[in-house]
């Protein structure tokens, strides 16, 4: 840091982009690959774009404290529309792309945005469409020009024409611009994001400059991130932490972001990049593993055998070379040629050879998941947050990674337990407020600054580290008053390749009962090798065999928990495959994919009622919605299956 | 109606479509004794989507060879941009700007993606055999030129993801829209899609659909495409030809051909005797 002077002045996104532009000016800021070849523009192109785009809206008529709604996938030029945006004292508000219109409409019409910023045709017909009931959209910009040509341009522009404009414009408009930029400061908003919720309506969470910047600055601290570090920039723009990662972080240390080419391009442009920071939820983990696997499966015999002798190896050794522990000179030497044969060529192909810290979060991640890309050399660490606290509550120093806790405390974060067992926390990063809703910020934040996480855990003895069971609210009480805790169940079956998702029901009852997914990947692989022939998903979930897997795997889960005293009262008694997968669009998901209980609940409240009757099979018709909003119907006989259980440890019963 | 705008009009969504950039005249091909084509003609306006339907064995994709220069007729005239084109062979005929799809995919399917739409180049490339081989000189910078075109292609058919694929792996509806990136790649004036949409579910049929309209629409390409599909058809095109036994029934907008006896009759099944 060159002197305190410019370290007050840092008190807000773009003052740190006109820092990096000074400091960084020819070092590369983004990457897009477009046209097949690896776009790139450095910290001073920039800042240039930044500053011509925010005098276009200037010349729009953006108003400070005006709503900006970013629609679209990771690009740069939306990267950039948001930081312009800030320029002129807007708030940028990124979206879900994927959402449907209603979904849209509610949250721009919750934050009254004047102005969105749709990446290509899709969203802008989606705008359009919302448009018809919100009232406050007044311009529309659209970056990808492509079939755009027909539409009504009175209130529609293309960015790259706003940015133009802003160019011709520029004497007219520096000095307004000049003037904003000085305005902001580190009570300003800088971002506000919806946040999914598993219950109720989208809350929008009001980040202020204060915590994006003091969250940055200290996670870069505890990881070392340094100017010479890469990240890709793939998960929704809407996510709090693409916001921390791509913006936040990356305007703070001055470091690369990545753009793939397309949705369906991200593993290839991994490869390509290789980034040297890298997050992901368990979910890519665990369909990088699954790929690996099923490849594997299908790979010689000398591969097959070379993969498995080093991968057992890596298991035995791998961690423990990793964080750093003793092992002996032989063991490192037969890593080591692991390392030539197998596990750095697999770690190239998969795009990590250059990751030096990887983070997971979100869900839990499975235990043999986690080992196996630890074992390869990966750093991979787990850390725990929320919207509500720009992301970081606690994560993994080096050398303390396990993959049952989420670690200490991030620097600047204080953690209690509530005697509840709800984690609370207080931190530089605790959002002002949710946007026009001051009684959810009063029952989330208590006026001392701490904030409910509604995660029940508990800190682990001697090592410190947090280790989260379940939902607060999730957490109840079955008939007999044993704890029932379903996401600690529903992990442990995650953590089985062929289970994609879980749910497990049994709150007040006096067993457990349990729907399935199967994972169409691996299932559908297993078939094949198999020779299984099936045409629907519906029928390969339907199909006995996979079921009698199901089972297995089932029976093996309630093995497991038995074993864990205050929770074998959550042994599934009974479960059945799912006729469709549970899908964001019907609800039955958050956008990031986590499960809506109630919803589920509510929905298929015949199969739950079912399972606890003692029926075998039943029959159901399921509503669903396709990508386009249309509605259909999914009619399925579903057979209903007894699980093994495992007799109750007998303290319980004692105490 | 249209032969009151020769110098063309604007659609309804604000197309412009200009004049006659080719007309059939009084085509009739025979093969022995078969009769194809029976003294069919039409025109094509600059601009427009310009559909041939009818029954199987009506004769479309003989006449859409005629146009592509793979059939000569016996009798008939067929005049581009203007004026009488000679007797030509098919890639005199893509020199002049006119690129096809097939009916059955015709790629090279041990190439890559990227390699086949390269193809759809070559008339666009000077450069001599040796040249290339050694890719020396400007060789190099034609190619580059050249790929960069043909990336522009893969990004408005958003097949990035498949460029290194070799074709054989991809699954049908995806070897339909390479196909039409090499057409594409070729930039022509007029496109000829030989029934685009055969063979293709819903979802896919959409797709094709969108894309047909937006090369349309962005390049401003000619396309007279063969379908199936009549409501695709009514749905894309401006102006449709309807053939039956090889001879014209019917000839107009959607909506004329829709309410055309000749052509209810065709499509109903009607024994011709």
């Amino acid at each position: 840091m060159s002197s305190t002077a410019t370290e007050t002045a840092l008190q807000s996104v773009p003052a740190l982009l006109a820092r990096n532009a000074t400091r960084y000016p020819s070092a590369t800021a983004y990457r897009e690959k477009e046209f097949g070849i690896w776009q790139h523009w450095t910290w001073a192109e920039v800042a240039e774009e930044v500053r011509a785009m925010a005098m276009g809206f200037l010349a729009l008529g953006m108003a400070r404290g005006d709503y900006v709604a970013i629609i679209g996938r990771n690009r740069p030029a939306l990267y950039w529309s948001m930081v312009a945006a800030q320029s002129v004292g807007a708030i940028p508000v990124p979206l879900y792309q994927d959402a449907a219109a209603e979904e849209m409409a509610y949250v721009l019409d919750h934050c009254g945005a004047r102005f969105v910023v749709c990446g290509d045709q899709e969203q802008v017909d989606k705008v359009l469409e919302v448009q018809e009931t919100v009232k406050c959209i007044e311009e529309i910009m659209y970056l990808d020009k492509r079939g755009m040509r027909k539409y009504d341009h009175t209130h529609m522009n293309w960015l790259m024409d706003v940015q133009a404009e802003g160019r011709a414009g520029h004497q007219r408009f520096e000095a307004e611009l000049d003037k904003r930029l000085a305005e902001l400061n580190l009570d300003s908003t800088c971002v506000m994001l919806y946040t999914s919720g598993t219950t109720g309506k989208p809350k929008g969470v009001v980040l202020s400059n204060r915590n994006i910047i003091e969250t940055s600055k200290a996670s870069a601290e505890f990881d070392r991130l340094s100017p010479t570090d890469e990240i890709l920039a793939y998960l929704p723009m809407a996510w709090v932490g693409d916001f921390i990662f791509a913006i936040g972080q990356a305007y703070w240390v001055g470091f690369c972001v990545n753009c793939p080419e397309s949705d369906q391009t991200m593993m290839t442009d991994l490869r390509e990049i290789g980034p040297t920071y890298f997050f992901a939820p368990p979910r890519i983990f665990e369909t990088m593993l699954t790929q690996v696997m099923i490849r594997m499966e299908d790979a010689g015999r000398l591969k097959k055998r070379l993969f498995d002798n080093y991968m057992e190896h890596a298991r035995k050794v791998g961690p423990a070379i990793l964080d750093g522990k003793p092992v002996s000179a032989a063991d490192r030497a037969k890593y080591a040629l692991g390392n030539l044969l197998v596990f750095g060529p697999l770690k190239n192909t998969l795009g990590l050879s250059r990751v030096r810290v990887a983070y997971t979060a979100g869900e839990a991640i499975g235990p043999e998941i986690f080992d196996f890309f630890r074992s390869l050399g990966i750093n991979l660490k787990q850390l725990y947050g929320q919207t509500e606290a720009s992301v970081f509550i606690t994560q993994q120093p080096d050398g303390e990674v396990r993959s049952d806790t989420v670690g200490v405390p991030s620097p600047g974060v204080e953690v209690r337990i509530a005697e509840s067992g709800e984690v609370y926390y207080r931190s530089p990063g605790v959002f002002v407020e949710y946007y026009k809703n001051a009684e959810s910020t009063a029952s989330t934040k208590d006026a001392e600054g701490w904030v409910a996480t509604g995660d029940a855990g508990f800190f682990e003895e001697g090592t410190g580290h947090l280790r989260i069971i379940d939902r607060a609210k999730d957490v109840g009480k079955m008939a007999d008053g044993s704890l029932f805790a379903p996401k600690y169940v529903e992990n442990k079956l995650k953590f089985y390749p062929n289970i994609l998702e879980a749910v497990v029901f049994g709150a007040g009852r006096d067993r457990c009962v349990a729907f399935i997914n199967i994972d169409l990947t691996a299932v559908g692989n297993w078939a094949e090798r198999n020779n299984i022939a099936y045409s629907s998903y519906q029928e390969l979930a339907g199909h006995p065999k996979v079921l009698e897997m199901i089972q297995n795997h089932v029976e093996e889960t309630n093995a497991s928990i038995a074993e864990d005293k205050m929770l074998s009262g959550c042994q599934v008694h009974r479960f059945l495959v799912l006729h469709k997968e549970l899908d964001a669009d019907d609800g039955e998901l958050t956008r990031t994919r986590k499960v809506r209980r109630r919803i589920i609940e509510e929905k298929f409240a015949d199969l739950i009622d079912a399972l606890y009757s003692g029926k075998d099979e039943i029959y159901t018709e399921t509503e669903v919605t396709y990508e386009d909003g249309r509605k259909g119907k999914i009619k399925a006989t579903l057979e209903l299956r007894d699980a093994k259980v495992h007799k109750v440890a007998q303290k319980l019963a004692a105490e | 109606m249209l032969d009151t705008q020769p110098e063309g009009y604007t659609t309804a969504d604000g197309r412009k479509i200009g004049g006659v950039v080719m007309e059939m005249k009084n085509i009739t091909l025979r093969f022995g004794g078969v009769v194809a084509i029976k003294d069919i003609s039409f025109d094509v306006r600059e601009g427009e989507i310009r559909a041939i339907i009818g029954p199987n064995g009506a004769g479309k994709s003989s006449m859409l060879n005629v146009i592509s220069g793979f059939y000569h007729p016996q009798e008939g005239e067929v005049w581009y941009k203007g004026a009488r084109r000679p007797r030509m062979r098919p890639y005199q005929v893509a020199r002049q700007g006119i690129a096809r799809t097939f009916q059955n995919i015709a790629l090279f399917e041990g190439m890559s993606v990227l390699d086949n739409i390269m193809t759809g180049r070559l008339n666009h490339m000077k450069s001599g055999f040796f040249s290339q081989a050694l890719w020396w000189g400007p060789a190099a910078k034609e190619e580059a030129e050249n790929r960069e075109k043909v990336e522009k292609v893969i990004d408005f058919l958003e097949i990035q993801h498949i460029r290194k694929t070799p074709v054989r792996r991809l699954p049908y509806g995806l070897k339909k829209r390479v196909e039409l990136a090499r057409a594409l790649a070729a930039e022509p004036s007029i496109l000829l899609l030989d029934e685009p949409m055969a063979g293709m579910n819903v979802e896919e049929k959409e797709d094709m659909s969108r894309f047909v309209l937006d090369v349309n629409d962005e390049f401003g390409t000619t396309i007279v495409l063969i379908e199936h599909d009549m409501g695709v058809v009514m749905d894309l095109s401006d102006r449709v030809v309807v053939m039956d036994y090889g001879k014209k029934i019917g000839d107009g907008t959607p909506d004329e051909v829709r309410s055309n006896e000749e052509v209810i009759k065709a499509y109903l099944g009607v024994s011709h005797d």
